[in-house]
């Protein structure tokens, strides 16, 4: 326990969802706008993070990560405004010199300058996620991304010069013309440049993407790898990247020793977030909230000081040891039996016993001491599996 | 309506090939004689349900009396009795026909004579009916009014000289018809005075009224108070009510007397008790002798029905008892399965009636139904000198206690374009017919005569037929009787268990080639699961055809941060409830889709 201070954890998300142009495979809340827009959207952005100082000066920040979109594209004195906005809601520069929270934003190549960094760097932003994806311009290009891999280096050279000690890499695997040597080659691109974190996803064909018009609607294409050789990708990232001195601590997140992010942590772990800024999403007291998703909405709501958090569900018990389990199997060390006990007063194994002893006979769970987790056979199909642990609703 | 002088009456009924146009021209009677204004006719009259006006073909016989001025300046009574239009119902068209003493025979212009026309028009001389033809669908471009007529008589033997040329589509000289009913259709006979006797040619049950029978009066008076007697069920009751058929309702008279066709209600509560066929006396004054013809209509298909969600057991049985009480020739049994639970084995007079009761089980009642293959009737005889009758592929008994067995067999005629009698006769030959002639109507069409097993011809033979034909072959059959074959009990396992929902019979020789489509077919049906699923059909303990579905390899959200959990949660439950629709065998799931898949093999 890293406090003994009666104070929950909490994580802080603010979304910023301007892009340059929107990627080939990204069904995110980002969209291209104008100068103006943006600087309007900060504004109002501002507004809704001092709005919640009360319930932030509760908690103790765990962490707090800027994502979109694409934060990167704020102009320094934008980020710099926000991050004013939150420090004078709940303080957090006062932790640092206790504990350090751990505070990301996420960065695309191409919008990156020394002077943002800087700015970053003074505003107390200690961790950098950049969206490389891939280390091919061909794939880069057909994923509709802006940057080509020598801009993703310059940025990312750029940020080790300015003392960023602490970067994560998104990396993407089953792109369509990829091959199992052109994904090998962007590992080990990116094994040599030694980022602290990876992050390498399976590409998901989601519904309402220029990919899923192309790819999703007239079934399978060739031009898509096979599940065989999506699961041959998933199981050489593993392997070059435990090699290479990361450790897989969730399905698609790997990192150097003691470089976990913390902010992803938790959502898998329970621990409470508040989220700000369009379509943003909120974990309080038993109640998961969502953000206005229409930014005209979102903007007007705000300054006729209206309310734009929305409750998304009330989570009954039921459904907290559902997510407990569901979210907690992502992680590679599993579920810790006796937290479950201490959270809910129940043994797992009373509630959950005949679902694990049949996922474990057939080798996809594994049981060692107090931890449940899911083998790497268990993790490739662990959909089949989640859905086990869903709550009966009638 | 008492009082009507039998010479005014005219009763017939209309017979055609499928599409040849017999509801349409029915509906131009109908409007023609003013019965209802163009605008009250909704296309169609007579095709009550919406199935048979989305299928374009009658299912149950439908009633209606016109009256009609002639241009002699008389005015004369019709009764149009419309008959199934579906070899399925051979027997109650037959039934509808006994009840009348002309038929209006239309055959279409550009098509001529069809497999249909002749089996129906056979029928109708068979009950010495007064057959007057009509030459239909004459504003077609194809239209070959005179070749059509030259066939009539050719092939049928009937005068076509005056036949009038008609488009019941649009309205032209339907007068003529009118008038030729008149001239050309006897007048019925039969005495006023003597002891009842009619004809049950349908019967419906109604909430409000109870058993409603259409019927047709051969001898004597039914009235109000009659007392009743069905002589072949022997049921009895008192009359409550009689009377005629107007377009869409009934409406009530007096009395029916010899010659009248119309309904009778007596407070009876199943059709049951009115068998189509059945001969109505007054039973205290009971008639001589039946009227002949009357048969008990056995089902000739067979299959299982169980509900898609196990708790709607009880509504499939209210459901189907609702249905029956208007359709006697639907049964049922309850029977269980391993695979799919509590159901009914439903027997039917062929697969049209099966998919009809299906059809209106899922649209008019909500339920959604599992079906298992269609089999017929076999019978089994046993070392032991019993002799089975099966329906159910999981009763027959194990082959060391079988001496032989029989499957039913029917007749057929298949009328084709000489182009194509090559490829019908080889479909023939694939199904076990047995070749008994072929007749040439005329230089381009044959009739071929063949002689098939039931179980052949039950699946999907029509569809065979008409793609091999591209859609120029007609078909008929009648049922012939049983004959010995050599019969196996093709079964399906499924992760080594077999699957008894699946099970069926098939001839010795055919069933390599139906094992190995039925495993082909539920690969593609059963999805990927946790494990490899070997999918097996065997004839008793050989394995004969073997497919695999592989183990699932990927099924994972690669991504699941803050934002995305109630997303991600949503579709987990959707796969949930995917899951929660399947069947569980052993340790396999399978989808409700892959039993219904198995019943057309030969699409590809």
């Amino acid at each position: 326990m890293e406090s003994r201070s009666e104070k929950r954890e909490l994580s802080i998300y603010i979304h910023i969802p301007f892009c340059v142009k929107k990627c080939n495979y990204c069904d995110f809340l980002s969209f291209a706008a104008s100068d103006s827009q943006q600087e309007r959207y900060v504004n109002m952005l501002q507004k809704q993070i001092i709005s919640q100082g009360q319930v932030m000066s509760q908690y103790k920040i765990r962490s707090i990560f800027i994502g979109g979109g694409t934060p990167s594209i704020l102009k320094a004195d934008q980020v710099d405004r926000i991050m004013e906005a939150v420090n004078k809601a709940c303080q957090y520069r006062d932790s640092f010199q206790q504990n350090e929270p751990e505070v990301t934003i996420e960065a695309n190549p191409g919008t990156l300058t020394k002077e943002k960094l800087r700015v970053y760097k003074e505003l107390g932003i200690n961790r950098l996620s950049m969206g490389l994806q891939s280390a091919s311009d061909q794939e880069l290009q057909i994923l509709g991304r802006i940057h080509n891999y020598k801009t993703f280096r310059e940025n990312y050279d750029m940020a080790r010069e300015l003392g960023f000690q602490n970067i994560n890499v998104d990396l993407m695997s089953a792109l369509p013309s990829q091959t199992m040597s052109s994904y090998q080659n962007t590992i080990e691109e990116v094994v040599r440049l030694n980022p602290e974190h990876i992050s390498a996803y399976s590409l998901i064909i989601e519904e309402g993407t220029e990919f899923y018009k192309k790819y999703a609607i007239h079934g399978e294409s060739k031009e898509l790898p096979s599940e065989e050789e999506e699961r041959d990708m998933y199981k050489m990232t593993k392997k070059m990247l435990e090699s290479a001195g990361y450790k897989q601590y969730e399905i698609s997140n790997y990192a150097k020793k003691g470089h976990e992010s913390r902010h992803n942590l938790s959502y898998w772990t329970g621990i409470e977030y508040l989220g700000f800024g369009l379509g943003a999403s909120s974990l309080l007291n038993h109640v998961r909230y969502y953000n206005e998703r229409n930014a005209e909405i979102y903007m007007e709501k705000i300054e006729k000081n209206q309310k734009v958090m929305h409750i998304e569900e009330n989570l009954s018990e039921a459904d907290e040891m559902a997510e407990f389990m569901i979210l907690g199997l992502r992680l590679t060390n599993g579920v810790n039996g006796d937290e479950f006990t201490k959270r809910f007063q129940l043994g797992i194994f009373e509630k959950y016993g005949t679902i694990i002893k049949k996922y474990q006979l057939l080798d996809l769970i594994k049981v060692r001491g107090n931890r449940i987790y899911l083998t790497e056979n268990g993790i490739s199909v662990s959909n089949q599996i989640l859905i086990e642990f869903l709550p009966e609703n009638d | 309506m008492a009082g009507i002088e039998q010479s005014k009456i005219r009763n017939f009924c209309i017979i055609a090939h499928i599409d040849h146009g017999k509801s349409t021209l029915a509906d131009r009677i109908i409007e023609k004689t003013g019965l209802l204004t163009q605008r009250e006719m909704q296309e169609q009259v007579l095709d009550n349900m919406e199935l048979e006006r989305e299928r374009g073909i009658t299912i149950k016989a439908q009633t209606v009396r016109i009256v009609y001025k002639a241009k002699d300046g008389e005015e004369y009574v019709f009764n149009l009795i419309d008959t199934p239009g579906h070899v399925d119902f051979n027997y109650e068209v037959s039934r509808s026909l006994a009840a009348c003493e002309g038929a209006i025979l239309i055959v279409d212009a550009a098509q001529g004579i069809e497999a249909q026309t002749l089996a129906n028009c056979y029928l109708a001389l068979d009950h010495d009916l007064e057959i007057m033809p009509v030459i239909n669908k004459i504003d077609l471009p194809s239209a070959e009014p005179d070749r059509v007529k030259a066939e009539i008589e050719d092939i049928i033997g009937l005068d076509a000289s005056d036949a009038p040329l008609i488009s019941a589509k649009q309205g032209l000289n339907i007068e003529e018809v009118l008038e030729q009913i008149v001239t050309r259709i006897p007048a019925p006979s039969g005495r006023k005075d003597a002891s009842l006797k009619a004809l049950i040619f349908d019967s419906i049950y109604d909430s409000y009224k109870g058993v409603i029978v259409f019927t047709r009066i051969f001898d004597g008076v039914i009235k109000k108070g009659t007392r009743m007697k069905m002589i072949a069920t022997n049921a009895e009751a008192e009359v409550v009510e009689v009377g005629t058929f107007g377009a869409g309702q009934f409406i009530p008279c007096e009395e029916l007397t010899a010659g009248m066709v119309g309904y009778v209600t007596a407070s009876l509560k199943n059709v049951k008790d009115t068998r189509v066929g059945d001969t109505i006396t007054d039973a205290e004054n009971p008639c001589g002798e039946a009227l002949p013809g009357y048969k008990k209509v056995n089902p000739m298909v067979y299959c299982g029905m169980y509900p898609a969600d196990g708790s709607k057991y009880g509504d499939l049985r209210d459901a189907l008892e609702k249905l029956q009480l208007n359709d006697a020739s639907l049964q049922f049994e309850a029977e269980t399965s391993v695979a799919l639970g509590f159901g009914f084995r439903c027997g039917f007079l062929g697969l049209l009636h099966l998919e009809i009761i299906q059809e209106r089980l899922e649209r008019e009642y909500n339920l959604d139904i599992v079906t298992t293959a269609p089999g017929v009737v076999y019978k089994v005889y046993r070392t032991d000198g019993q002799v089975l009758e099966i329906t159910n592929p999981s009763n027959l008994p194990s082959p060391t206690e079988i001496e032989y067995m029989e499957e039913p067999v029917v007749s057929a005629e298949i009328m084709v374009t000489t182009e194509f009698v090559g490829s019908i006769m080889s479909l023939c030959q694939e199904r076990r017919g047995i070749y008994l002639g072929m007749e040439y109507m005329e230089e381009t069409r044959a009739l071929l005569r063949y002689e098939l097993p039931l179980n052949e011809i039950i699946y999907d033979f029509f569809d065979a037929l008409k793609s091999r034909s591209r859609g120029y072959a007609s078909f008929d059959y009648e049922l012939k009787g049983y004959e010995k074959s050599e019969l196996v009990k093709l079964d399906i396992l499924i992760n080594k268990e077999e699957v008894d929902a699946l099970s069926f019979i098939v001839h010795a020789e055919t069933s390599y080639e139906r094992g190995r489509k039925m495993c082909e077919k539920l690969k593609k049906e059963i999805p990927r699961q946790l494990f490899e699923i070997p999918i097996q059909a065997a004839v008793g303990s050989k394995v004969i055809a073997r497919e695999t579905v592989k183990a699932m390899r990927k099924d994972v959200l690669a991504k699941c941060y803050g934002g995305d959990i109630t997303r991600k949660k949503k579709l987990l439950e959707k796969q949930k409830e995917g899951k929660k629709r399947m069947r569980q065998v052993g340790n396999v799931e399978i989808p409700q889709k892959a039993f219904m898949s198995v019943l057309k093999l030969d699409d590809e």
